[in-house]
Parts: C-alpha cells; structure tokens; sequence
C-alpha cells in the first residue's frame, strides 16, 4: 500500500512538470499535447483499482504480523527479515531467492575501505573517493522513459525541420517563375564539345604514357588537346561578333583620323587673307562662347584663359603693333584721304587695339542681380492669385473673384432647416440688399456664387455623362425637394422633417443593401469552382446553349448588378412616394420655376441691410451674366430630345421602279408607298416616364452586362491593376512575332516522354553555390550538420 | 512597236530554299487595328468553348484483372510499364502503348496491399495479405523457367504499405508498426510504434529522402526520420487519413486524402494547420498522388470519380467520371505528366489524360503558338463570366450532382446556425474557427 501512495505521489509530481511544461509550450502552440502523461495516469488508476480489491485481505494479514513481530521483540533477539513476498518488487528475485544484506543500504565507505589496503590505487582517485565521500548531494533520479523519448522526439524534428527548410529559396524560387521547363537539369542537346568527350579517354600503351608525360612535363593541355589555356582565355575574352564590332569602330576611327589630317593640310595651305581673317574671327567667336559656358562650367580652366587674356592685354599695351605707328600704317595714312579701302584698314586697326586693351569687366554688378533673381523667384512663390485681379479692392464684384474664402455649406444647411422662417418676400429683400463691408453680406454672395458653380458643374456632368441617371444623386434630389417644400408657403416643418427622415431611412436601406450585395459576391466568388451540372455537352451549339441558357439563370442571381441597375428601382419608389405625399410634383410645376427661386434660403442672414442701387445693379449684373445659362428649361430640352430619340419613327421602304413604271420625275404610287411604309414597334415605356428631375437612359444594353466582370476578381486590389490586365493586347495583330513569343509563353513546360525525376538533393548544392557564394559561414553550418 | 509590260524581280518574292522566312510586312499602328479588347475577348470566349469541346479525357481501358485493382506502380525508368496488383493476389504488368498485359504472376495469396517499383528500374517489391514481402524481377522469366521472387521475407503481422527509398536499396513497411528494411536483411533494421494502431500507408519524401510520413488508423499522420531512433512528430485529425502523398519539388509539402471527403496539404513544419483544404469529392478519398511538377495533385475516391486540383487551389480543376467506374482505389500521374492511370473496383485500369482537351502527340511549331496564346488568353479573360462559366462547367453523374447539392445546403446550414450561436451568445464566447484549423484535433510532439 505503501509503495502505491509512493507512485501516486511521483506520479503527481510528474503531472505537475508535465502540467508546467505543456503551459509552458501552449504559449507558443496551443494543440499540443503530451501524451505520455495520460498514459501514466491511466496505469495509475489501473494499480489503484487492483490494489483496492485486495485491501481488506491484506489488513488482517498485517494485523497478524505486527503482532508476531510484537512477540518475538518481547524475547529480545532480533529476528532476521522474512525474504516473504507480499508484492511485486524489483529486489525481489522471481525464485525468491534473497541474496545477503540486500535490503540494506551500501554505503561508500565500505568500498573505500578496502581501497586504503590496496597501494595499486592511485593517489587522485582516492582523493576524489573521499571528496565523494564527503558531500551529502544525491543524484536525481533519471527522467521517465515516455518523458525522453519525447524530448528525443522534439529534438530529431527540429533538426528534421531545419534540414527541411533549406529548399525554401529554391521552392519561392520556383513559385515565382515565368517558367520552369521539366526535367529540371536537362543536359543542353546538340554535339557535346570534344573536349568533354575526350576527358574519359586514359593513356594506356607505354606510347601514349610516354607522349603524356611529356605534355605534362611540359605544361601543355592533356584533356583539352585542341586549346592551350592561354588560348581558351583568349578566346573567352573576345568572340567572334565582338571582334568584328571592334575592328569596324578602329576603322572607322582611322578613317575619320585621315579626313580631318587632310582638312586641315589642306586649310593650311589657303593664301587667301580673306579666308584667314574671316576664319580668326569665327575663332573669336566661338572661343568667346566656349569661355562663357566654361565660366560656369569649368571655373578653374576660365581662370586661366583670363590669364592668357591679361597677357596679351599687356603685351598689346606694351607694343605699338595696332597703333598705327608703323610703316604700313603710314604709307596707309597717306592714301587714306583718298582711298576709302585704306581708311578702312586702318580703322579695323584701331579697332583691334581698343578691342585688345580693353580692360576686363568680371560682373561688378552680380550683387544686383543676385537681388533681381530673388524678387523674381519672390514673384513666383507668390500664389497664383495675385494676379488674378483684385483681391480685396472690389469685393462688391464676385464675378471678379478667383476664390471663396469659406465653405459655406453649414451656413447653408441652417438656411435649410427653417426656410419657412425666412417669409415671403426674399427676392425683394435681395434687390434692396446693398452693397457693404458686412461679413455676412460677403458670405451670402459668395453662397450665391457657389450655388451657380455647383450648378454648372453639374450640368457640365450630366452632359457629358454618358448614362445621366447616375449623376443624380440623393443630394440633388434632396435640395431639390428642400427648394419645393420652400416654395410651397403650406409646407410645414413636419413635413420637412419626414422628409429628411425618409432620405436617412432610404440611404440606410441602400447600404444595407450595398453590404448584402457585396456579401453576396464574395460567396459567388468563394464557392462553385467547377461549375457541375447535369447536362453534357457534345457540341459547340451546346456550349452556345449552355451560355444562353445560364445567362438567363443567372440575371436574377446576378450578385451585384452595376450601379445604374441598382438605383433604378429605388429611386423610381422613391419618386413615387414623393408624389404620393405631395399630391404630385408635376414636371412643369417642380422645374420651370424663376432660377431667383433658388436663392430663397441663401437670403434669410440679410434681412437687415439697407437698400441701394448699385445692389440692385449687381443682381442686375448677376442676371446678364447667367442669361443664357438656363439650367431647367435646358434639363427639360434634354429630357424632350432623348424622348424624341426612343420614339417609333416611321420608315419608307418604297423601291422606286419594283412592279410599275420607274424613271426620273415618277414618283411611286400611294399605295406602293403606303404598303412598304413601316413603323418600327413602340418601346417600352420609358422608365423615368413619372420621374420629372431625372433622365434614365434607355441606351443600356443588358445583353453586354453578361459578359462584363462585375466585381473585382481574388488577386487584384483595385479596378485599375485588374483594367491594366485586360487593356494590353496579346495577339500577334498588335504586337511583334517576338514579343508575342514572349507574352505567350507557357508556364510549365515538359518534354515529350521524358520522365521527370523528383527534385533532386543537387538542385540545393546548385543553390546554394549561386546564392552564397560569398557567404562561406552558412555553408560551413551546413557541412557540420552532414 | 514597243511593248512595256510590267516586270517583277522574282528574287522578291520567290524563297530560295524553303527554309528562307519570308518578310511579311505589317503595321502595327494601334489605329488600324481597333478594338483590341473586345476582338480578344471573343478569341477567349470561342478558345474556351473550343477546350471544352475537344476535352475528351478517356483514353483506354486496361482489362484483364480478375478482382478489383489494389495498388499500382510506376515504373521509374520506363513511362509505358505499369504494374496493378489487384485483391486477388495477381499483379500484372502492362504496356501502355499497346494497352495490354505483358506479365501476369500470382504473387500473394490474398490482396496486394503494396507495390513498389525498385530506383533502378530492375526489380519489384509486393506485400500481401499473407504477411510476406516479396522482390520481382522486372524481366519476364524465360521460356521453361518458373515464375519465383528473387527474395521472400516472411513477417509477423499484415503488411498494408509498402514504399521504395528513393537512391538506397531501403523500403518501408508499415502494418502494426512502421519498418524500415534493408534488402539485403530479412528482419528490419528499424521499426517506429507510436500507439498501439496500425498504419494504413507509408511514403518516403522523394526529396529529402530519410524522411516519411504514415497515415495510422487513430486518425493521425505521423512524420519520422530513418536515421532517428524515434518519430517526429504526429497530428491527429477529426477523420483518418488513407493515403499521403509527399511533393517531388518542393520538399516540406505533403497532401493527405481524407474520410471526410476532403484532401489536406500540410506544411511538415508547421502541422497545427493545413496549408490548404481541396474540397469538392463527396465521399472518402481513397488515394492521392502528386504529377512530378509538383503543381497539381490527382485523387481517387469512393464517390467513383477522379479530380485534379492544383497545388494551392481549395477546388478541384477537372473531374472524370465514366458509367462504368466504380469506386476508384489507386491512382497515378504518369512521370512525363501527361496521363493520369486510375484502378477501380470494377477490375479495371484507365488510362486519362491529365489534360482534358490537349491534343496528343508532336505540335507543328503553329500549333503550339495558337495553343499557347489560347491559353493566354483563356487566363486573362478567366474572370470574366462567361469564359469562367464555360470553362467550368462539367457533366456530372445524378447522384453525385445531387449529393454535391446536398453537401452545399449541409454546409450551409451549419454556417448559420454556427452565426446565429454566435450572435446571440456572449461576445468573445464563441470564436470563429477557419476552414482549416476546424480539422486539425492535435499535434502531438
């Protein structure tokens, strides 16, 4: 029993180790389990349960002993201990044979003891024998099999592991590939370089061990008998086509050298002083300019040509060679009275002296200019508005103004809110309005000002938009709404604030659905890889069916319809709940409004300022300039052509001359014309037949949808990567037999009939060679590792 | 009178030899060649249908087996040997390029749980019911001379696997335990026990070739290293694996097929999760082997058909299926990755190409380029959805179309409920498990 509890308590320390050990290890990988812990537990509910049986058999059986012990202590003489098994044990020998004192501890000094006797011991060992003897420590006992072999276990995978993962470079490598051609290392195909061949080939006659030896004595090639090294190094360093190259460049460097000798013998050969003057000059010239560019250039080199200059300035100064002192210049002198050639000449003396002696300037002024270019560059850190007109001088003329200096669109929502507060008689508030220094006024103007931008520009939009449905967006129908609901004197506050509310539960439902239509997509996109069904297809008009058919499966099913589609039907309800609530806002009445109209809300802030004429002049300007800028009237000429546009047309397809007299001056007759006449079948109704402020589009053509990607595949991350995927052209229609070679390579190529072995251990020494050729020490990680 | 005609140099336009190209001028101008887009859509749209018309798949049936086929080998020098062993003991070798048995010898009594084909190409090893391994040659005996292995080792208890080292004359073994056998040795020179259950099949890495990998029946894959004294490592999953197959280029990844209808790539690393879970078989997968690219894996399963997934895709590329295939046991992707050889029930060998529509045989040099920029084409435009419906539609079986049907719905509904658990339950209480981790029970070290 003793030696149960024993266990149970080891055992519980193993668990506690066990325990710390795996709380240890769920840190990093919560699966992981040990189970050899589970295995000793199971053992030791397996003893217990064996030993509990036999409990009460065994209690009287001590009681016994215990008792006879008791007695014969009584007679004083120790009895010796029963070799008796009660239970299992290792001392216990299966023929219950008990050797001698076993039971009894051994202690180290009986071993020591007869080492005193024995002189062959060493003198170092019994030192240590005794420094054994006299420490207390007790060796733990060793870890539990299951509990090693574990630790074995972590170890070898860990070493397994890291040997495995040195093929990640060539994996990533290969993952990443334009192409991989299997088998992997083929041998290159055509004739093998002799070389290669020979190398197998040994000296075996005397002969040819004599004539090796001697090649070898002398240092000539033995494998390679066609190229000495020197030879083949020649012959690396230099092919064929580069050599060639290189001779036509020497050519024509030799030649170009001969043009150039000739040109100038030949030019030093010109008499002609003409020639010569003309050419000093153009030297002049150029030298003049070289010097400019070289002071900035190549300041030094400047420096010393000013030397040079200097120089001569000196030597002329010093001279009297350009005077007109000498003799020529005499004899000149005289003929110059009457000779307009000589008078000349000695003019262009006097002028080469004055050109020669005149003294240096080396930019005194840099200083000035240096300011000048800062004003400059000042000028242009200016932004660009200080240009545009006058700023804050007349502010009374916004039309003027470049920019506005607020937004004023939290203005213009507290206008919004309480426009039946703003009372009747607004417009003529803003005639009266006068033209100030108020702040206030400022902001109002520049409302104004916006209000006609975004006007424009979305008008701009609309047009150039190609669907013009979907530039009308909620804001614009809102203001819209707010502007009638201003305008419309019963309109109540209430009625504003359903409205709104309307407009916040209906975008709610548009993102509610955005979301659910984007869930959608995603699954569409996760699930049905293959798309298996029951029907086979055996021909191409099967394949054709299969798309019709699935085609218009799939409509209702489409995940995510493009945006026209979708807003469709909102916005439809939309305007027909409007109408319902306020008894039908008819085209006319809705659009066809004083454009001033608009301005109500703007106004309210001014209601305070004094009246003037030259306000008045300004709305009066206002107008002129917005005279032609009919926003509605020309919403609804759109709005008129694109109906007109859609509407059946009648055409004639009367053949003049088919079944009567035909020729010039005949016209067919009535009849004829009546039966060919035809009119094309009238279109659905339009969609936006009871909407006044919008125009649908009658042009998309949903049969295209089908074929169009309508969300954004897996790998991309935005429409434009997936766009630029699609844009460029593969064909060799577009692009040149080569690039077409390029473009259209395949990723994997495998030869015909070749096996392909599984990779093999070299591919990684190739690796490993290519990558770290310079990085010796993972290398040398890797040969003590083998 | 004078006659002018008309004269052509011949030397223009006449080839001196045939090989000579002839310059054909072209402008490229993008302007004269309008609507680039939409022209290359259609040449997708008719090259996609074109694939699925000529996707003819089947290519012979070998018969001659008189009990379901069990096992199948590779020949590792020649691509037109085949060896099947089937449940009857008999293995056979075949010729594919004639498509019929050259050999057929009665090996074991009982099945042929394993066949393997020695590295050298010279011998054959076989394990059977009868718990005896046995060595071929892979020479037909001579005229008069009886069929005998070269060598038989009797063991104590049923061999179920069987796999060849890929450069020593090492092999494996697994059954009660997991054996590593020399062959010169008639007793193992190592044997892992890990558990007391038994192994259903036992691969080596054919890269880093001391490793393998064995799929045991208490539902775990354990890894070892036949220089080490003790296994790696083992993960047990929510269903027993049948079969394992390790990657032949990439060294750490290895593919499992599973009993619940999935197959599982593993990193063996990392195993807490897979890499990657194939779904798309709707019964036990039964068998699984890599193609020797190592990009795409072909599986076998209980549901009688064959798919082909690539390497990191969830679902499968291509599924095969005839009337008369039963439940398919083994399969193999040939070594010049070009066929696929499925064994069944039904005593059958097939013979599939691992390309549905590729057209066999030497490509004129313009064929391969229209095939190529076909291609091309069919993966730019693969997300676009008529292209990707064409080209993923394939005939199913009723049973199976059905069965998918239902497994969806299954799956679904599990979904939601898991979502609705989920919201009505204390934030944080119960967490979202993926995909992958939901299979994966333990790892145990």
């Amino acid at each position: 029993m003793a030696k149960v509890s024993k266990r149970k308590n080891v055992c519980k320390k193993k668990l506690k180790k066990g325990f710390e050990v795996t709380q240890k290890s769920a840190a990093v990988k919560p699966h992981v389990v040990y189970d050899d812990c589970e295995e000793e537990e199971v053992l030791n509910e397996a003893d217990e349960n064996i030993t509990s049986e036999e409990e009460e058999d065994d209690n009287d059986e001590r009681k016994r002993q215990k008792l006879l012990e008791a007695i014969s202590a009584l007679g004083g003489k120790r009895k010796k201990k029963l070799g008796e098994r009660s239970e299992a044990a290792v001392q216990m020998s299966e023929f219950t044979v008990n050797a001698e004192g076993e039971g009894d501890k051994i202690d180290l000094s009986d071993l020591i003891g007869t080492m005193d006797n024995n002189s062959s011991v060493p003198a170092k060992t019994k030192k240590q024998l005794k420094n054994l003897q006299q420490t207390k420590k007790t060796i733990e006992c060793p870890l539990s099999k299951q509990e090693s072999e574990r630790i074995l276990r972590d170890v070898t995978f860990q070493k397994a592991a890291t040997e495995v993962s040195r093929w990640k470079g060539i994996i990533r490598q290969n993952q990443r590939a334009e192409q991989l051609v299997f088998p992997l290392n083929q041998e290159p195909s055509g004739p093998k370089p002799i070389e290669r061949v020979v190398t197998s080939w040994r000296a075996q006659t005397p002969l040819e061990q004599e004539i090796f030896a001697l090649l070898s004595a002398n240092k000539q090639p033995i494998n390679d008998p066609i190229l000495t090294p020197a030879e083949e190094a020649s012959l690396r360093a230099m092919s064929l086509e580069d050599a060639k190259i290189r001779r036509a460049e020497l050519q024509k460097a030799r030649a170009l050298q001969s043009y150039y000798e000739a040109k100038s013998r030949r030019e030093r050969k010109i008499k002609s002083k003409k020639y010569h003057k003309v050419h000093n000059k153009a030297k002049r010239k150029e030298f003049l300019k070289q010097f400019d560019e070289m002071v900035k250039t190549d300041p030094a080199a400047a420096l010393e040509e000013l030397n040079k200059m200097e120089l001569a300035r000196m030597q002329e100064r010093m001279s009297l060679k350009h005077q007109n002192s000498g003799k020529w210049a005499k004899s000149k002198a005289i003929m110059a009275k009457y000779d307009e050639a000589a008078r000349k000449a000695m003019q262009q003396q006097l002028e080469v002296n004055k050109d020669l002696t005149q003294k240096l300037v080396i930019s005194v002024n840099n200083e000035e200019e240096e300011e000048e270019e800062e004003e400059a560059s000042h000028a242009q850190l200016m932004p660009d508005f200080v240009n545009d007109a006058e700023q804050g001088l007349d502010s009374s003329n916004p039309w003027m103004r470049g920019k506005l200096s607020e937004d004023p669109t939290e203005k213009k929502m507290s206008d919004i809110v309480d426009p039946v507060a703003a009372g009747a008689g607004v417009v003529g508030n803003i005639a009266e309005e006068e033209e100030d220094e108020e702040e206030v006024e400022d902001t109002e103007e520049e409302a104004l000002l916006r209000e006609f931008d975004s006007r424009r520009k979305l008008r701009h939009a609309q047009k150039t938009d190609t669907v013009p449905v979907i530039c009308v967006d909620n804001e614009e129908e809102t203001v819209e709404e707010n502007k009638a609901a201003a305008e419309d004197l019963n309109a109540s506050d209430k009625e504003e604030e359903e409205l709104s509310e309307f407009t916040s539960l209906f975008k709610g439902i548009a993102e509610a659905e955005n979301i659910e239509a984007a869930a959608d997509a995603s699954h569409m996109d996760t699930s049905a890889q293959l798309e298996e069904g029951l029907m086979r297809i055996r021909t191409l008009e099967d394949v054709e069916l299969l798309s019709e058919k699935s085609a218009t499966d799939k409509v209702p099913v489409q995940p995510q319809p493009p945006p026209a589609t979708e807003n469709l039907p909102s916005a439809t309800q939309k305007a027909g709940k409007n109408k319902k609530r306020k008894r039908g806002i008819e085209l006319q009445e809705a659009l066809t409004r004083e454009a001033k109209v608009i301005q109500i809300p703007l106004a309210l802030t001014v209601e305070d300022t004094e009246d003037s004429d030259e306000k008045l002049d300004q709305r009066g300007l206002i107008k002129e300039a917005f005279a032609g800028d009919d926003v509605i009237s020309d919403f609804l000429k759109d709005k008129r052509k694109a109906e007109d546009a859609g509407e059946p047309k009648v055409v004639d397809l009367t053949l003049p001359g088919w079944g009567e007299w035909g020729g010039t001056g005949l016209k067919p007759s009535r009849n004829k014309r009546r039966r060919f006449r035809t009119k094309t079948t009238p279109p659905p109704p339009r969609k936006d037949q009871h909407l006044p402020s919008v125009i649908i589009s009658e042009k998309k053509n949903s049969s295209i949808s089908l074929h169009q990607v309508n969300s954004l595949p897996f790998p991309f991350e935005n429409h434009a990567q997936f766009e630029n995927t699609i844009r460029s052209p593969m064909g060799r229609t577009w692009n040149t037999e080569r690039t077409v070679k390029k473009i259209t390579r395949p990723k994997v190529v495998t030869q015909l009939g070749a096996i392909i072995e599984p990779m093999a251990q070299e591919e990684l020494m190739k690796d490993k060679k290519l990558v770290s050729a310079g990085n010796k020490s993972s290398v040398d990680s890797w040969k003590r590792k083998h | 009178m004078k006659v002018k005609i008309l004269a052509r140099n011949p030397d223009d336009y006449v080839r001196e030899t045939k090989f000579d190209i002839q310059r054909v001028p072209r402008n490229y101008d993008p302007t004269l060649h309008p609507f680039e887009v939409s022209r290359e859509y259609t040449r997708a749209l008719n090259a996609t249908k074109l694939e699925r018309v000529f996707a003819k798949p089947f290519l012979a049936s070998l018969d001659g087996h008189r009990d379901g086929v069990n096992c199948m080998a590779k020949h590792t020098k020649s691509l037109s040997t085949l060896l099947s062993g089937s449940c009857d003991g008999e293995v056979k070798v075949w010729d594919l390029t004639k498509r019929e048995c050259v050999r057929t010898l009665q090996a074991h009594e009982g099945f042929v749980r394993g066949m393997v084909v020695r590295y050298c190409g010279t011998s054959f090893f076989t394990a059977g019911d009868d718990k005896t391994i046995k060595q071929w040659k892979m020479e037909a005996p001579g005229y008069g001379e009886e069929e005998e292995p070269l060598n038989t080792i009797l063991g104590k208890t049923v061999f179920t696997g069987l796999d060849h080292h890929q450069k020593d004359g090492v092999f494996a073994t697994c059954g009660q335990q997991v054996d590593i056998w020399d062959e010169q040795r008639s007793s193992p020179i190592r044997s892992f026990t890990w558990g007391v259950d038994s192994f259903s099949s036992v691969r080596f890495n054919p890269v880093e070739t001391e490793l393998l990998a064995s799929c045991a029946s208490d539902r775990s894959i354990v890894l070892y290293d036949m220089r080490e004294a003790a296994p790696l490592k083992k993960v047990i999953m929510t269903m027993r694996s049948n079969t394992l197959c390790w990657n032949p280029m990439e060294a750490y990844y290895f593919t499992c097929s599973n009993e619940d209808y999935n197959l599982y790539t593993y990193d063996m690393r990392i195993l807490d999760r897979p890499v990657t879970v194939h779904m798309d078989h709707v019964s036990a997968v039964l068998d699984v082997d890599y193609s020797p690219t190592g990009k795409e894996f072909v599986s076998a399963s209980f549901d009688k058909t064959i798919r082909i997934f690539p390497k990191a895709g969830g679902h499968s590329r291509e599924v095969y299926h005839t009337k008369r295939m039963q439940h398919v046991i083994c399969i193999k992707w040939s070594a010049d990755n070009k066929y696929i050889l499925s064994g069944s029930d039904e005593m059958n060998i097939r013979l599939w190409k691992a390309n549905a529509a590729e057209k066999l045989g030497v490509l004129a040099p313009r064929e391969r380029q229209a095939a190529n920029y076909s291609q091309k084409l069919k993966e730019k435009f693969q997300h676009h959805p008529q292209i990707r419906r064409i080209a993923h539609h394939r005939h199913l079986p009723k049973s199976i179309y059905h069965q998918t049907k239902e497994l969806r719905t299954m799956k679904e509904a599990r979904r939601r409920k898991e979502r609705n658990v989920r919201k009505h339950s204390k934030p944080g209480t119960v967490p979202v498990v993926s995909e992958r981790e939901k299979h994966v029970v333990t790892v145990v070290k």
